[in-house]
């Protein structure tokens, strides 16, 4: 049985590869395409676009005549979980300091797994604390405070 | 003699106290990181490389270097004893060496490893020392048609050999050809798909790509999969091979060796095409090819040695084309460019003691790496036991502040953020993120030399093919294309790719 469209990995993949050739060559018209001689910077854009689409239809033809489905369950909850630890983070460091940011993703990113265990990753946050804070503002010398309160700059 | 000189001068580099420093804690690191499992050597890279910034460019990569071939012998340990390869290279050796290690001789299959690993090291890094400044000289009469066909070849290579289909790998090219050009169009000055952000300004950085597309879509993966696996770590104890063992490993050594060496400095076929071939070719040599898979310590050798060669032989398209051989080689000639050095084949002339500072390096790295590796390997072995949920917080916070580094802005963390659902996305679609980022380094060369190509032969496509050097490289570029094409090819090749898959 041929699995649906949504569960088709080739199907999927070749959309994909339209969306994002669609959008560059779209993107690129609002620049200067030039002419062979003299590319202009949107010659290389507009070209590698519509390569990428038609790459991508092929792409989706043969997925729709293969059929071959997804492999195994996606993991959107790992997913989302360690995508809002790391958008948490980069937005905690603009504002509260690494060691507070820090705690946060290692927390948070911890959660994602499969198991969580809280003095475990109480201990792991403050390693991770010491280590980075070690590594990065003592070794490297980086300019970040360990903690601050900055908001509504 | 020229290359006696020139290794002088290299090993004057190298052996300073502090260039020495930063090649063992290269090598050190690299193979710390490297056990743990599921890390290869391309996230130990993406995850330390900030940490390199602040070296001056000769120091630096050879920590980097160091990171890298310490990563991939690290990797190694873990594929023996934990039947995890933190990157594909070492699957092969898994295959074997973990089979070894369910026998009660991981001992034995660690030591052979590891000496594999060095001959192949110290071997092909003699090879890059004299054939390296060959390549520099022949690459000085390249024009700007010759770049474009030889990179044009790299990126096709690079598709075929990632397996899975051929298209999508094409695909997966194109979109990082099209990453790679956001930016400022160095011609005109222009802004592109940069949608007004300042720091996309530069690029996307490298880091924010690798980290985004490997460490974070691969800590989903292993998140999402439930998987218990068996580790061997308490039955490491008599290392020493027997005399057998040795002698059956030293043929596949060097075959291994050279084979490793001649693919990697072929531009786009990475250490693990390597590694997979050295093994095939010992499986056809062997007397009774039923013993592969089941414990055959020349499974064990062959690729070790090759995929070693092929790292250090990666050097010579890298530093004297500056084109990448593969995704690490795309990170490193990435870290030499933020240093402010454009990779290519005048850095040999007008650079000499990094080129060959970094050769007499590898010397010395190979060296430490054994030193390092033999001795403590109950010590690594312990390490493949660090459960992974201690461990991918741990990668994640290195690789968010390294990324907060770059310019220090939380956008190129939020981008790497938006880069690792596109890794999943793409890892669960089953195309391949190493033409993706081999596609990103080259985008902007590649885009530049078909600009002065087309200028300066006014416009004709002809010059592509009047020229004999990029002639060439187009049709075994072509070539490759067609023997992917025609079907009994295919069949063989997906064939090859299953068992290499094991």
């Amino acid at each position: 049985m041929k699995p649906g469209l949504l569960d088709n990995r080739d199907f999927l993949a070749g959309l994909l590869f339209v969306a994002f050739g669609a959008g560059g060559f779209w993107v690129a018209l609002s620049y200067p395409f030039g002419s062979v001689q003299q590319m202009g910077p949107g010659f290389f854009p507009r070209a590698l676009g519509a390569i990428l689409v038609g790459f991508g239809l092929v792409t989706m033809v043969r997925g729709l005549r293969s059929g071959v489905r997804v492999e195994g369950a996606w993991g959107w909850f790992p997913l989302a979980m360690l995508t809002v630890a790391i958008v948490a983070f980069g937005y905690l460091m603009e504002h509260v300091g690494l060691i507070p940011s820090l705690v946060v993703l290692v927390v948070a990113s911890a959660y994602a797994g499969k198991e969580f265990r809280g003095l475990e990753v109480a201990i792991l946050a403050a390693v991770m604390c010491a280590m980075a804070a070690g590594i990065f503002i003592w070794g490297l010398g980086l300019p970040y405070p360990l903690f601050a309160f900055e908001f509504g700059r | 003699m020229d290359v006696l000189s020139n290794l002088a001068l290299g090993f004057g580099v190298a052996l300073t106290l502090k260039n020495l420093a930063y090649c063992f804690l290269g090598v050190f690191l690299g193979t710390l990181i490297g056990v743990l499992p599921g890390i290869g050597p391309l996230v130990t890279i993406a995850m330390l490389l900030p940490i390199t910034f602040g070296l001056d460019p000769v120091s630096s990569l050879i920590m980097l270097a160091g990171i890298f071939y310490g990563a991939q012998y690290g990797g190694s340990t873990t594929a023996i004893l934990v039947n995890m390869p933190g990157e594909v290279s070492s699957a092969v050796t898994a295959i074997d060496g973990y089979q070894m290690a369910r026998q009660g001789r991981a001992g034995p299959a660690l030591a052979t490893a590891a000496m594999a690993s060095f001959v192949g090291g110290i071997l092909s890094t003699l090879i890059v020392a004299f054939f390296g400044p060959l390549v520099g000289r022949w690459a000085l009469e390249f024009g700007a048609a010759e770049y474009f066909s030889l990179m044009l070849m790299g990126l096709v290579f690079s598709a075929v050999l990632s397996h899975g289909d051929l298209v999508k790998a094409l695909a997966m090219v194109v979109i990082g050809l099209l990453l790679g050009i956001v930016g400022t169009d160095v011609t005109s000055g222009l802004p592109r798909f940069s949608f007004g952000i300042p720091e996309l300004l530069d690029g996307v950085g490298f880091t924010v790509v690798a980290v985004g597309l490997f460490a974070v879509s691969e800590i989903v993966l292993n998140l999402a999969r439930n998987e218990k696996v068996e580790v061997f770590a308490k039955d490491v104890k008599n290392l020493m091979p027997t005399w057998a063992d040795m002698k059956a490993a030293a043929m596949p050594t060097l075959r291994g060796t050279a084979l490793g060496s001649f693919f990697g400095a072929l531009p786009g076929i990475t250490a693990s095409v390597a590694a997979f071939s050295a093994y095939m070719l010992e499986k056809k040599l062997a007397k009774d090819p039923s013993r592969f898979g089941h414990g055959a310590i020349e499974g064990v050798a062959a690729p070790e040695a090759a995929n070693n060669a092929a790292a250090q032989t990666h050097f010579i398209p890298t530093l004297t084309l500056g084109i990448p051989a593969s995704a690490v080689m795309a990170l490193m000639l990435g870290a030499l460019t933020m240093q402010g050095i454009q990779p290519g084949p005048q850095v040999m002339t007008s650079k000499p003691e990094l080129f060959w500072g970094l050769v007499a390096s590898m010397f010395v790295g190979n060296v430490l790496l054994l030193v390092l590796n033999l001795p403590l390997v109950g010590l690594w072995a312990r390490l493949t036991q660090v459960p992974y949920r201690w461990l991918f917080p741990a990668i994640l916070v290195f690789a968010c502040v390294g990324n907060f580094s770059l310019n220090n802005s939380a956008m190129d963390v939020y981008l790497c953020a938006a880069i690792g659902v596109l890794g999943y996305v793409f890892a669960k679609l089953d195309c391949q993120p190493a033409p993706l980022i081999l596609g990103y380094v080259l985008g902007p060369m590649l885009e530049e030399n078909l600009r002065r190509a087309l200028l300066m032969s006014d416009g004709s496509f002809a010059v592509f093919v009047t020229r004999p050097i990029s002639l060439a490289f187009l049709v075994v570029t072509a070539l490759i294309l067609l023997a992917m094409v025609l079907p009994g090819l295919r069949r063989r090749r997906e064939l090859a790719v299953e068992e290499a898959a094991g």
